[in-house]
């Protein structure tokens, strides 16, 4: 028998599959999944289908509601959807952006090779654990008026770099140089300051974690080098967290203040957690306006972190910042949504990309990306799981025509929580961990178990499936020596 | 006896489904769901309490809201609750008072943080006493 997928999507090429827009009353577009044959067996199990045809259903979606490769199962949007509006007449969805507003992921290079490294390990996940506060209910080491919370939420990382945390080239080699432009913290409301005002310069728990690797696999020595990757070997540093309560209270109100406008607006969603409002109308203009906020909270927070990251380097190898080579090589978000120009059906347009679970992928030569990168194309920040690796993989022209210069942003989850849980205990996974050489201090052993590389897909084949589809270009491969989960 | 709440599996998340004999006793159950994937209920002393009032459009709206709200009550101020008294409930309005303590680090074994209530597979099902169903983002 033929796998029921078979009926329902049309094969656009082997690597990009097509949901008919006649697969559900309502939708405006097709949607259309990046993934193997072999992936959309278990796509098709995990509901991700009936996800991409609901977001499909939203006003001014142009021109497919898209899944990247690790899409899964989320709430409302799959995890790894794209969608883009039109910004004249399309909506702004916060459930497309999700809970935690710019979720992303920094990566700092250093000279210091895995052999130097290696034998302190221990010392340096230690010494990480204590400077950057992680784990649930922790408190940050920065303590900020709330005066000092509206800079945060307009400057973003500029405010961490300009009180010491780092510098301007940090911030330059960061997505939006660390800022949306337009946050007004007038739109964010006395809850949500109140929860992110203690969590600034905190890790937080979940799938959040700080990642000491190695470099292991160099696709293309030349690109690398630009980035200041040279050799196997060489040590790296990935700090994965995003805006904390703050930007989860922001989400929480706009879904709840958007739900109650879809009527107002003639608009029909298939679920509610899509609530939306028109980025034009006042409601959507208000979302953008404290998503920013939040999105510049997070660039500050990893900034900050990133700044401790550094000291404990430097603490531990007793070398300057400059004899190790502590420098940021890039930041990326991928929980956001952005008013970008794109070329749809060969003319220019006005859209709101919303990135949920998905990074941005913009190609050489792209004014936004930053001048040291202008001519390989911004670099994509892809974390595997804790036992696997990760990748760091370039934009590209394909991406830009195809996906709204978008691509993957993981391996995505396969497992529930729970099933991880029950599968495995968090003790087993710290000792297979062990055995592979990998230091883990977590906050919550559950939450190590939960984290285990089986709940997860392989990262190895989703970013090849990228790669393949042309939507970014791996370039180097890394992996974990140690890491701090919260 | 039937249980008062059960978790839903869901490949990043996790839901309550929630019992009672009416849907009041539903939302309180589907409160003390919440908090036991947070820490081990039995854990949490009654120390002190938080007074609480939502308005919602409808009751589905309602759940979430109520929920929303103690899970920033345990972001901002890090309550822990184990027992619910909803004194007042209408269909988009609630008063309740949460009883509980403050997170000790000594005592509670932080399990997973919430970020929120979503209203994907958000359910309030009034038959047969009271049935809600909920999805949180963790």
């Amino acid at each position: 028998m033929s796998a029921p997928w078979k009926q329902v999507l049309n094969r656009v090429n082997d690597y990009c599959w097509e949901i008919p827009a006649s697969y559900k009353e309502g939708m405006r577009v097709p949607g259309r999944i990046y993934a193997s044959e072999a992936m959309l067996e278990h796509i098709w199990q995990d509901q991700v289908f009936q996800q991409v045809a609901n977001v499909a259903f939203l006003p001014g979606i142009v021109p497919y509601s898209m899944a990247m490769p690790d899409v899964h199962w989320g709430y409302g949007f799959p995890i790894g959807g794209v969608a883009a509006t039109r910004v004249s007449d399309g909506v702004v969805s916060p459930g497309g952006v999700g809970f935690d507003i710019n979720c992303g992921v920094r990566l700092l290079r250093t000279s210091l090779t895995a052999e130097e490294v290696g034998p302190r390990i221990e010392k340096l996940i230690t010494e990480l654990y204590n400077n950057v506060p992680s784990g649930l209910g922790s408190r940050g080491r920065l303590r900020v008026s709330e005066k000092e919370l509206d800079e945060v939420m307009v400057k973003g990382g500029a405010w961490a770099a300009e009180n010491g945390y780092g510098d301007a080239e940090d911030v330059e080699t960061t997505e939006d140089s660390g800022c949306i432009r337009g946050a007004n913290p007038g739109k964010v409301s006395a809850k949500a300051k109140q929860r992110g005002i203690p969590q600034l310069g905190t890790l937080g728990s979940g799938n959040h974690f700080l990642e000491v690797e190695r470099v292991s696999e160099i696709f293309d020595h030349e690109t690398a080098r630009v980035m200041g990757i040279d050799e196997i070997g060489q040590v790296l540093v990935l700090i994965h967290c995003g805006s904390r309560g703050l930007g989860h209270q922001v989400c929480t109100d706009y879904v709840a203040l958007l739900g109650r406008v879809v009527q107002k607006y003639g608009i029909s969603i298939p679920d509610r957690q899509l609530a939306c409002a028109p980025i034009q109308s006042p409601e959507g203009k208000a979302y953008l306006e404290a998503m920013a906020c939040a999105a510049n909270y997070a660039w500050a927070n990893r900034q900050c972190i990133l700044h401790w990251v550094r000291e404990s380097l430097i603490g531990v190898f007793s070398k300057s910042r400059r004899e190790m080579g502590l420098e940021q090589v890039y930041d990326v978000a991928h929980n956001i949504a952005k008013i970008e120009t794109h070329t749809v059906n060969g003319k220019r347009l006005d859209v709101c990309v919303h990135r949920k679970g998905a990074t941005r992928a913009f190609p050489a030569g792209h004014p936004d990306v930053p001048e040291a990168y202008r001519e390989i194309g911004q670099p994509v920040l892809i974390p595997g799981d804790m036992g696997r690796g990760s990748y760091i993989a370039l934009g590209t022209e394909e991406a830009m025509r195809t996906t709204f210069g978008s691509t993957c942003h993981g391996a995505g989850r396969i497992q529930s929580r729970a099933a991880a849980k029950r599968s495995q205990r968090g003790a087993d996974v710290a000792r297979v961990l062990a055995d592979k050489g990998i230091t883990v201090k977590a906050g919550s052993m559950g939450g190590l178990a939960e984290e285990a590389s089986e709940a997860y897909k392989d990262v190895d084949e989703v970013v090849d499936i990228t790669h393949q589809a042309g939507i970014s270009r791996r370039i180097v491969r890394a992996v974990p020596m140690g890491v701090v989960k919260g | 006896m039937a249980k008062d709440f059960e978790l839903i599996e869901h490949t990043a998340d996790v839901g309550i489904m929630a019992y009672g004999a009416d849907v009041k006793e539903a939302f309180v159950n589907t409160a003390r769901g919440m908090f036991s994937l947070i820490v081990e209920l039995e854990s949490i002393r009654e120390v002190e309490h938080r007074d609480i009032e939502v308005t919602a459009p409808d009751e589905e709206s309602l759940l979430a809201a109520w929920l929303n709200e103690l899970i920033c009550l345990f972001d901002a101020e890090n309550m822990l609750f184990s027992r619910f008294e909803i004194r007042e409930f209408e269909d988009t309005s609630l008063r309740a008072r949460a009883y509980g303590e403050t997170v000790d680090s000594s005592r509670h074994k932080l399990k997973v943080g919430i970020k929120a209530a979503t209203y994907h597979m958000l359910e309030v099902d009034r038959n047969d006493g009271g049935r809600v169903q909920v999805l949180f983002d963790v």
